[in-house]
């Protein structure tokens, strides 16, 4: 080989081990990054990430949060009128968190009853309704139809 | 009455802007001059026009004609007379109303600044301008008309978002549209110098200030969003990698890469193709960005009510301006090709280093950004957290950070790097040195802080180093680069120690007790009612102190706006040089008056926003290069006189 060729080719070999670090590191960061949307039907019937986090969307039930006195510790459920899932945070809710609206929070189940948010967010669009939640909510009520349905028959 | 008047406007803007878009670029095919001097009262016809809707609509506001849809959902009799104004470009028809206004105004300025341009190119830029705004009117009347009316009309409106009943309001949406629109003049250029299938330096050195500019713009008005998030949104974050936010940085990656490329073809017959293709790119990212914040298919802080028309529409134009130029790019790419050799061992290498790390930056938070609505479309739900953003842009401005001072030192065409790299070494060594001071001084920093700490001080000083050592060198273009650069250190310094420095803490307080954090003692003094303007507010007092002696006062606020049933909290923050200390209130917890209170310590973030702004000063400050004026001089005095043995 010429000297030209072999700067050339140490060159080429250069770039791929470059380009493969950083698609390897890129795939990593991608991959213990992504976040799966679920909801409390799919939670209930244990469709979901263990040991990780995840975000779990529905409404806060009507009724349902309590405060632990002297704390900054709430619980509360989150609903799709499907299913429920217990959900506790300690620390500040946002603004915009109500009983009987939406509601997305990020955290993972500790056990199969129980949820604990590292995050919640309760931002949303004029009709107070975050889009992925509303889809659940869709899903939801559409299979409780037919639930209904079946039971008529 | 006047509704009807500013919807006629609209008509007959997008009438003006469709004849812009045809009649000179007809002119230039068929060579008839006639037909191409038409292109700049048309375009001066056409800012009249936008900017006489714009007008009326503000006054709608003003007046509180609740007969217009867009104006009662938007504004109420309470809101006071500021944000009535700021309302106009609250939502969605009003901010794309201002989307094609501030466009109207970029091709008024583009008709009245070419003087050093050819009829024939000037005509080819302003019909490609015509395109994009046609687009744009076409958008508003169809899918987004503010001057829809309602009847009856009702008694008293909706009201304002409280979250946007803010100054931030007032001048961030503007400032970043100016930037976000100002790229299409970049764009247009490109488009008009491919279909005219050449491009010369003086075309790019043209192109290069408008771009500075809109860069500028751009930078200053990220800078203002983020700011304002820090404040209003009341959790003391600076930046969340939010879809919205996202739409306004690829621009702004994209166009970072665009002027320093700029810098090498504007001098050389190099990178001639490349400067056209990021250009493209730069203007279909602000498309993008637009189709991500108003189809509301991405939840996000920004989101508005999700529309699939509009949504549709948008995606429709990104693919008839961004489709036509890159197909017209892969059509005549090979008449661009550059003919000057670059040497490896010289500042262009490290331009073109630099274009391409930022442009990796760009598509890697791109795919971050779209990935969510490709797995939506397989029937999956999901999002990407933040720190895949946070660690993936680290990683990328590592090169960037290191090679930054060598591409500064490096001389244009042929240098040695041998010699550059000795020529840094002493400035190595200070920002070692300086690193382990700062490791110190703070008790510790983590990995990533030492690394962007090292990163701001390398920068900072080469750059102060060059200035020093090329007293000669003082023209405009070097005081610009040295400025944004030194920008770059500020920011970097700022960021790093605000992200890795920072103290946080939630906790209970009751009236009268007091807590500790990061030395200082927070006392909290109770919460009382305010009414002010538009809303009922609690207002805390906490007292801030340290060692005894009272520093200030904070009384941050849960505020309560009647009309739209929200509350919103307004954070209080004692700004600092060193250091920022902010409260807000979160809720209260109980009816003793005990209130949940955050308390944060934001060490340098000022430094932060100050770095961009440096950046942005930089970017002005090179307009006013003497070799850019002096040669652009020549270009208008060589058009004059080819004009001349013309007639």
């Amino acid at each position: 080989m010429t000297p030209t060729r072999k700067k050339r080719l140490l060159l080429i070999l250069m770039v791929a081990l470059g380009v493969s670090i950083a698609v390897a590191i890129f795939l990593t960061a991608f991959k213990e990054n992504i976040m799966f949307f679920k909801s409390p039907t799919e939670v209930s019937a244990g469709q979901y990430p263990e040991n990780r986090n995840f975000r779990l969307g529905g409404m806060v039930k009507e009724n349902s949060m309590q405060r632990i006195p002297d704390t900054l510790k709430v619980e509360f459920i989150v609903t799709d009128f499907a299913q429920d899932v217990t959900v506790q945070f300690e620390g500040i809710l946002p603004d915009l968190f109500r009983e009987g609206q939406g509601v997305v929070t990020i955290g993972q189940m500790v056990n199969k009853d129980l949820f604990v948010a590292e995050e919640v967010l309760a931002k949303h669009d004029e009709n107070y309704m975050p889009p992925e939640v509303a889809d659940a909510l869709e899903k939801a009520k559409t299979q409780n139809a037919k639930y209904e349905q079946g039971g008529i028959e | 009455m006047l509704a009807n008047t500013g919807q006629f406007l609209l008509v007959l803007a997008l009438c003006t802007s469709a004849v812009l878009m045809v009649l000179p670029m007809v002119g230039y095919f068929k060579n008839n001059e006639q037909l191409m001097k038409t292109g700049r009262p048309l375009s001066y016809l056409l800012f009249v026009l936008v900017l006489t809707t714009f007008v009326i609509l503000v006054s709608l506001f003003v007046m509180q004609d609740f007969s217009v849809t867009y104006v009662w959902q938007h504004s109420s009799l309470e809101l006071p007379l500021r944000y009535r104004i700021t309302a106009t470009w609250g939502a969605h028809e009003g901010s794309v109303l201002m989307w094609v206004t501030v466009q109207a105004l970029w091709i008024a300025a583009v008709a009245r600044y070419s003087r050093s341009l050819s009829l024939s190119q000037v005509s080819r830029v302003l019909s490609v301008l015509g395109i994009i705004a046609t687009g744009f009117l076409a958008f508003v009347l169809f899918a987004s008309n503010p001057f829809e009316i309602t009847n009856p009309a009702p008694l008293d409106g909706r009201d304002l978002n409280p979250l946007l009943q803010d100054f931030g309001m007032i001048i961030h949406p503007p400032l970043l549209y100016f930037g976000y629109v100002g790229l299409s003049v970049a764009f247009a250029l490109a488009v008009a110098a491919l279909i005219g299938g050449q491009i010369d330096e003086k075309w790019i050195r043209w192109s290069r200030r408008w771009t500075n500019l809109a860069w500028a713009f751009l930078t200053v008005g990220i800078i203002l969003g983020s700011w304002w998030a820090y404040y209003e949104l009341g959790w003391g974050g600076w930046w969340f990698w939010d879809p919205v936010e996202n739409a306004s940085f690829l621009p702004w990656l994209a166009g970072t890469a665009l002027i320093h490329v700029q810098a090498v073809s504007e001098r050389k017959n190099a990178f001639r193709g490349w400067t056209v293709l990021l250009a493209i790119i730069a203007f279909s990212l602000c498309v993008l960005g637009t189709f991500l914040v108003r189809s509301g298919s991405i939840t996000s802080v920004h989101s508005f009510a999700a529309d699939p028309f509009r949504g549709v529409f948008i995606l429709v134009l990104l693919g008839i301006y961004a489709g036509g130029a890159l197909t017209l790019y892969a059509l005549r790419v090979n008449q661009l090709r550059s003919r000057d050799a670059i040497n490896l061992e010289s500042r262009e290498t490290m331009l073109l280093a630099n274009s391409l790390i930022f442009i990796t930056s760009t598509f890697t938070i791109l795919l971050g950004t779209l990935f969510p609505m490709i797995f939506e479309a397989m029937g999956k739900k999901i999002s990407v957290g933040s720190p895949y953003f946070g660690l993936m842009f680290f990683l990328l401005m590592i090169p960037m950070a290191v090679l930054l001072p060598l591409g500064a030192q490096l001389k244009w065409h042929k240098d040695k790097m041998g010699a550059a790299i000795k020529a840094l070494l002493p400035h190595f060594f200070i920002a070692t040195a300086l690193t382990v001071g700062a490791y110190f001084l703070f008790d510790g920093l983590n990995l990533r802080a030492t690394a962007g700490i090292f990163g701001g001080f390398w920068i900072a000083s080469s750059s102060v180093g060059q200035i020093l050592k090329f007293p000669g060198r003082m023209n405009a273009g070097f005081v610009g680069m040295s400025v944004a650069h030194l920008g770059v250190a500020v920011f970097l310094f700022g960021m790093s120690m605000t992200e890795h420095k920072d103290v946080e803490k939630d906790i209970l307080l009751k009236p009268g007790q007091t807590t500790q954090v990061a030395g200082y003692d927070f006392t909290f003094n109770g919460v009382s009612q305010v009414k002010i303007e538009n809303y009922q507010a609690q207002q805390g007092s906490i007292q801030v102190s340290q060692n005894g002696r009272p520093i200030v006062e904070l009384n941050p606020q849960k505020r309560f706006y009647p009309k739209q049933q929200q509350p919103m909290t307004e954070a209080d923050i004692y700004p600092g040089f060193t250091k920022d200390i902010y409260v807000s209130l979160g809720e209260a917890v109980n009816d003793q008056g005990d209130w949940a209170v955050r308390i944060y310590i934001k060490p340098f973030i000022r430094w932060m926003w100050f770095g961009g702004l440096m950046m942005m000063a930089g970017a002005v400050i090179a307009l006013f290069s003497k070799r850019s004026q002096r040669l652009e001089q020549q270009q208008v005095d060589q058009v004059m006189q080819e004009r001349l043995k013309l007639s």
